[in-house]
């Protein structure tokens, strides 16, 4: 196996619980070497995925393939080479988080005790501390700590900040980027845009099981419109009138309106027409792109699309 | 009574959640009773045939350690007090204790608890709501089997004091498992501490009424209450007050914890923990050790001292019997008082057998309890395979069933050896008479890991298996069941040493079949989902 095979390779994974459809013909690809955003609504299908990729459900139809190998069939040797953070992470009553660490780290096959120290002073973690005492944020730490202090090729995180204060979310971010640059892989489900923009190089968006978009964030934000307000040198009559072109309001000469990436051309030669005085064009924000995707999955569970 | 509010809805809450949980327990225990009673006209038709019985059954030491004080046995209520009611009262304490801990610490221990806390719900709603379940579920439960019994047509003082004295005995217990659940942060420690306790009133009574010299030890005893209340044998009400007085005793000693401690904290503080883990914490039987070795060591010590006490009255129970006159004449026939000890031993052996076999299904079960809390996940997202992950459980549910059985088997054969005056060969032989119990255990055990590999949901149904085989062999007989039946137990099975010789024949197939549903319920295993 080469360095230019795909971390992860997943192609039409399928899996029901009964009747639900939990995935419906989900593809993921994520190369060597990048942090990967994988996003999509509560009950998408982002942890039944990162499951099977860890072995723990087996997929009904679809290949998967981790760094190479069969995540079903070869378990050990796959997860010796990666470490996963669980969204919601619960420990042993009776060990420490210090102990915890430690043995999440020796059962992987060993880890890195300097960084294991290092990650323990920066996420201010009291590693003394019984299970059951710590915080829901804390306990999220143990299990970062252990996952980021081993030697490993892979990240699989399922929204690890999610119980983070913002100085730790920081944190972080920062230990993430020095796993970046050790070369390391990451996928990284998570509800914190923020967290997505700084952090991952490609996003994955699912919705109902199935991927919807994949790409850079600059290509995602292609895909969608542009905020554009001018003031023009006369009335923009016929505007409203262009394909694409949404949400159109007039004040005397100044026109505000939304338009999409592709028509983005079409409507500049319509405002130069008229005569263009002033111009601000501003990109979508990641909110508007991701609200975009995640309401139109509730208005399609309506059964009423809200754009034909 | 802010303290109180919501407790109405927390009832409705508990009963909608207990709806398939407390139905069955109810009308397996109202049936039994009625059940004996029928089955002692068919077993005993005659006048002739029942009249001897409390002179020469009911005299029996050993099967008094198991069942408790024979008051009457010539009518089908007093022979179904003897028979049953102990026993009885034990099922109904742990029903209560399950019941309680269900409703109070465990919903402590997931956040469930706060959730409804930061509701309209008083401090004391969530203990008054259990308290009220499970009281009132024993009330009914004993109502259930009064009526059960009048159907039978047996006396009405009797019936009510069966009914009465089984209620009893849930009282003290929901008091007693109120007050567990203040101790420990954890439900499975609190069940513990719970059932310990219910343990340590068995033993007390099995010492009490077994041997003439500790009497007295019977009434220290919440489960020989329930006897001394002397169902349809000249029924002595007041030792009802016992109960009720203990009842309101320990729930005001619950209640006045919970008003001390934080919600989701224990009374007994928690400790502080290593920076770094040992360096022997390297593998899933190190983890495994961890979660285990608290109840394994429990257990042992438990067992130990529990034969001990049983093993240091069996050189009595020969010199008991010389008192009744129709008794010496028939074990003289058998063998002497020789005879009468081993097969007390024997009958404390098949006991701890299965009592045993319940550790054995706690400590397979426990693999399926790291599941359930998603403790599991992270573990398999290490090098570690399944395999070795569930079989490092089970080492625990197989070995150390045997551990716990020898520690039974040393303490009585010990403590029996040292009055007997042959320690090595009275500890000998009561550690063979343990370890016979072992494949049985294992079956058991085996059953709890079939249905953790085929339908882990229901893996709970594993206790109601274990129980089904200890009720049939004990009550199998006596139910005048058909023997094809009494054999599906394989505590049927079991030779009864030191009275009898090994017969290794069973010992043999049933160690094999337990193999078999291993070996099927890990191969499940590796193919399902987790979670």
């Amino acid at each position: 196996m080469d360095d230019t095979t795909p971390a992860i390779a997943v192609t039409g994974l399928t899996k029901s619980f009964g009747r639900t459809r939990a995935l419906d013909g989900l593809d993921l690809t994520v190369t060597r070497g990048e942090i990967h955003g994988f996003l999509g609504p509560n009950g998408s299908g982002k942890t039944t995925t990162i499951r099977m990729l860890l072995g723990l459900l087996k997929a009904d139809g679809g290949t998967a393939r981790l760094l190479g190998g069969d995540p079903w069939t070869d378990v050990a040797s796959l997860h010796r080479r990666l470490a996963y953070v669980p969204g919601d992470v619960n420990l042993w009553p009776n060990l420490s988080g210090g102990e915890v660490i430690d043995l999440l780290g020796r059962l992987r096959g060993g880890l890195d005790a300097r960084r294991r120290d290092d990650l323990i002073e920066r996420f201010d973690l009291d590693p003394r501390k019984k299970g059951r005492t710590y915080s829901k944020g804390n306990r999220q730490k143990v299990a970062i700590i252990a996952a980021l202090s081993s030697n490993v090729d892979l990240l699989l995180l399922d929204e690890p900040t999610a119980g983070l204060d913002p100085l730790m979310e920081a944190t972080f971010q920062t230990a993430i980027q020095e796993d970046r640059a050790q070369g390391r892989t990451v996928l990284l489900s998570s509800h914190i845009l923020a967290e997505v923009e700084a952090l991952c190089d490609r996003v994955s968006i699912i919705r109902n099981g199935k991927t919807v978009e994949t790409g850079t964030l600059d290509e995602l934000r292609h895909l969608t419109r542009t905020s554009i307000t001018a003031e023009l040198a006369g009335p923009a009559d016929g505007l409203a009138t262009l394909a694409d072109v949404h949400d159109v309001k007039v004040d005397g000469n100044t026109v505000r309106f939304d338009v999409e990436t592709a028509a983005l051309d079409e409507a500049l030669k319509h405002l130069t027409s008229v005569g263009v005085r002033s111009l601000v064009s501003q990109p979508p924000t990641l909110e508007e792109l991701f609200l975009r995707h995640y309401t139109e999955e509730t208005a399609r569970a309506n059964g009423k699309a809200r754009r034909p | 009574m802010t303290a109180l509010a919501g407790t109405g809805q927390l009832v409705r809450l508990a009963l909608r959640r207990d709806r398939f949980v407390l139905p069955p327990w109810l009308l397996v225990l109202g049936l039994l009773p009625a059940g004996v009673a029928n089955a002692y006209e068919q077993l005993y038709p005659t006048e002739a045939m029942r009249e001897p019985l409390t002179a020469t059954v009911g005299a029996n030491p050993a099967l008094a350690v198991l069942l408790g004080p024979a008051f009457d046995l010539s009518t089908p209520g007093g022979f179904t007090a003897w028979r049953l009611l102990g026993f009885h009262a034990v099922v109904v304490a742990l029903m209560v204790i399950f019941t309680v801990t269900r409703h109070t610490r465990a919903e402590e221990e997931t956040a469930r608890y706060e959730l409804l806390a930061s509701g309209v719900i008083g401090r004391y709603a969530p203990l008054t709501a259990a308290v009220l379940v499970s009281v009132g579920a024993v009330t009914l439960g004993g109502a259930f089997a009064v009526s059960l019994l009048l159907a039978a047509g047996l006396p009405v003082a009797g019936s009510v004091a069966y009914g009465a004295a089984l209620a009893a005995a849930g009282w003290t217990f929901t008091g007693v498992a109120a007050i567990a659940a203040q101790l420990v942060p954890f439900a499975r420690t609190s069940n513990g501490i719970a059932t310990g306790v219910l343990g340590a009133a068995f033993l007390l009574r099995g010492l009490g009424d077994a041997s003439g010299e500790v009497g007295w030890l019977s009434w220290l005893s919440p489960v020989g209450w329930a006897q001394q209340l002397r169902p349809f044998a000249g029924e002595r009400w007041w030792v009802l007050a016992l109960s009720a007085v203990v009842a309101v005793g320990t729930l005001g000693v619950g209640y006045v914890l919970l008003g001390r401690r934080d919600a989701g904290a224990g009374i007994l503080a928690e400790r502080i923990g290593r920076t770094h883990a040992a360096p022997s914490l390297r593998s899933p039987l190190a983890l495994a050790w961890r979660l285990h070795r608290g109840s394994l060591i429990g257990w042992s010590i438990g067992v130990a001292i529990s034969g001990a006490a049983f093993g240091a009255i069996a050189l009595g129970i020969g010199d008991l019997i010389g008192d009744n006159p129709t008794m010496r004449e028939i074990f003289m026939r058998m063998g002497g008082s020789e005879v009468v000890i081993d097969a007390f031993l024997a009958q404390i052996a098949g006991m701890f057998g299965m009592i045993v076999a319940f550790y054995g299904v706690q400590a397979a079960l426990r693999a399926r309890g790291e599941e359930v809390v998603t403790r599991l996940e992270p573990v398999l997202a290490t090098s570690v395979t399944r395999l070795r992950f569930v079989t490092s459980h089970l080492v625990f549910a197989l070995v150390g069933s045997a551990v716990v059985l020898l520690a039974a088997g040393l303490g009585a054969g010990v403590a029996h050896g040292l009055r007997a005056g042959d320690v090595a060969g009275n500890a000998g032989a009561m550690l063979g008479a343990a370890l016979v119990q072992l494949p049985a255990i294992w079956l058991v055990v085996g059953v709890a890991v079939v249905l953790y590999g085929f339908a882990p949901r229901r893996t709970s149904a594993a206790w109601g298996i274990a129980a089904g085989f200890v009720l049939l062999a004990l009550f199998g007989p006596v139910l005048n069941l058909d023997p094809a039946l009494v054999d599906v137990s394989p505590f049927s099975h079991v030779p009864r040493l030191p009275s009898a010789d090994v017969a290794v024949a069973p010992l043999v197939w049933l160690t094999a079949l337990a193999a078999v549903l291993f070996a099927a319920g890990l191969a499940a295993f590796r193919r399902r989902d987790i979670g």
